[in-house]
């Protein structure tokens, strides 16, 4: 896009390297978070805007949505070998330990870890949870700048967050609705 | 390999049905795994959700099942099933979105998806919060860190410590 300034994309290895980390530190959760504090905001790779187009089109196709925003961003910067290069990073540290932890789980038959373990476990990812609304209220903040779009956040955060109606069905009003949004703003 | 087979064939259809992430197909899971395959039992199915619960990107229940039923060929086998066929369908729209170059349409429905995906965004960790939290401790944790890493420039993990920390003295104590 020419109003999009387009950085010299990375190279495979550092893509790997980057997704790595992320899969890395988002034990306990906050995966997003992760993956727009590597990508946009250190690397400069992606910016908001991508971003949230690209997190878009992964709630729109069924599966792990991190998953498929890494399978997006990694095809983005690098076409199919960076599609892999982004999810080979993503999932090695996790599957490395998962098979650990099963390991040590088939053969004691009994979840490791003591209670106190496991409330360190509850508050990491209570923390990671709040990690994501941090994001999100980042996004927000950067990218909201109207009454329109700020009336569309807030109804998709009262149809899932409080009223739990199912992401599906919320997205298939509100994606429609944000878009009479948009064009009502334009033809202002 | 007729093990493997299966396994491939179970959490691949599981994949295409997961629409708003893999939560939305765990009953579906426990069913397949459980009571149509014998492959675990019930008991084993919680601890392995218990197990993977905190490990990214989510879904890694599979990785578990698929080491007990086949060992490791298994667990990468249950991987790719999980993972392969959703990642295809997101691989063809971003695709799709990539050719669009500059059109018009384009510019027009990426400027409403944004609102749509920071709603989502912030929708989605009311809503695990709300699942997953049941006490002051937890909620307060979960205030506390949203509003230190929306308002400063603090390092996420140590926040995510601190939150660990925290309940390990008030939980574990």
């Amino acid at each position: 896009m020419a109003t999009r300034s387009t950085p010299e994309p990375p190279g495979l290895g550092a893509l790997f390297l980057s997704f790595l980390t992320i899969g890395s530190t988002s034990f306990g959760g906050g995966l997003l978070g992760w993956i727009r504090r590597e990508l946009v905001e250190r690397r400069r790779w992606i910016d908001d805007q991508q971003f949230l187009v690209f997190y878009g089109i992964s709630q729109m196709v069924p599966g792990a949505t991190n998953v498929n925003l890494s399978v997006i961003i990694g095809t983005q910067l690098r076409g199919v070998p960076g599609a892999f290069a982004a999810v080979a990073g993503l999932l090695l540290a996790p599957l490395a330990i998962l098979l650990a932890l099963g390991a040590l789980y088939f053969a004691a038959r009994n979840v490791p870890g003591s209670r106190l373990i496991n409330a360190a476990l509850i508050g990491a990812g209570a923390a990671a949870i709040g990690f994501n609304l941090a994001t999100g209220i980042r996004l927000a903040h950067h990218n909201i700048r109207r009454i329109g779009p700020a009336l569309v956040a807030a109804a998709i955060i009262i149809g899932i967050g409080i009223l739990r109606i199912p992401l599906l069905e919320v997205l298939l009003v509100m994606l429609p609705a944000s878009l009479l949004v948009t064009l009502a703003e334009r033809a202002r | 390999m007729a093990t493997l087979l299966q396994i491939a064939a179970v959490f691949g259809v599981l994949s295409l049905l997961a629409f708003g992430g893999g939560a939305a197909v765990l009953p579906d899971m426990q069913r397949q795994v459980v009571d149509v395959h014998h492959w675990i039992t019930s008991r084993e199915f919680l601890d392995m959700f218990a197990l993977s619960r905190a490990i990214p990107p989510g879904s890694m229940i599979v990785v578990l099942i698929g080491q007990k039923t086949a060992g490791i060929a298994g667990a990468l086998v249950a991987l790719l099933a999980m993972f392969g066929p959703s990642s295809l369908l997101a691989f063809a729209l971003g695709r799709i979105w990539h050719r669009a170059g500059a059109a018009a349409w384009r510019e027009t429905l990426e400027q409403a998806m944004a609102p749509v995906s920071i709603g989502v965004t912030i929708a989605s960790g009311i809503a695990i919060a709300r699942s997953t939290e049941h006490d002051w401790a937890t909620y307060a944790v979960t205030a506390a860190t949203t509003l230190l890493l929306a308002l400063t420039r603090l390092h996420p993990l140590a926040v995510m410590a601190g939150g660990a920390l925290l309940l390990a003295l008030v939980g574990g104590g």
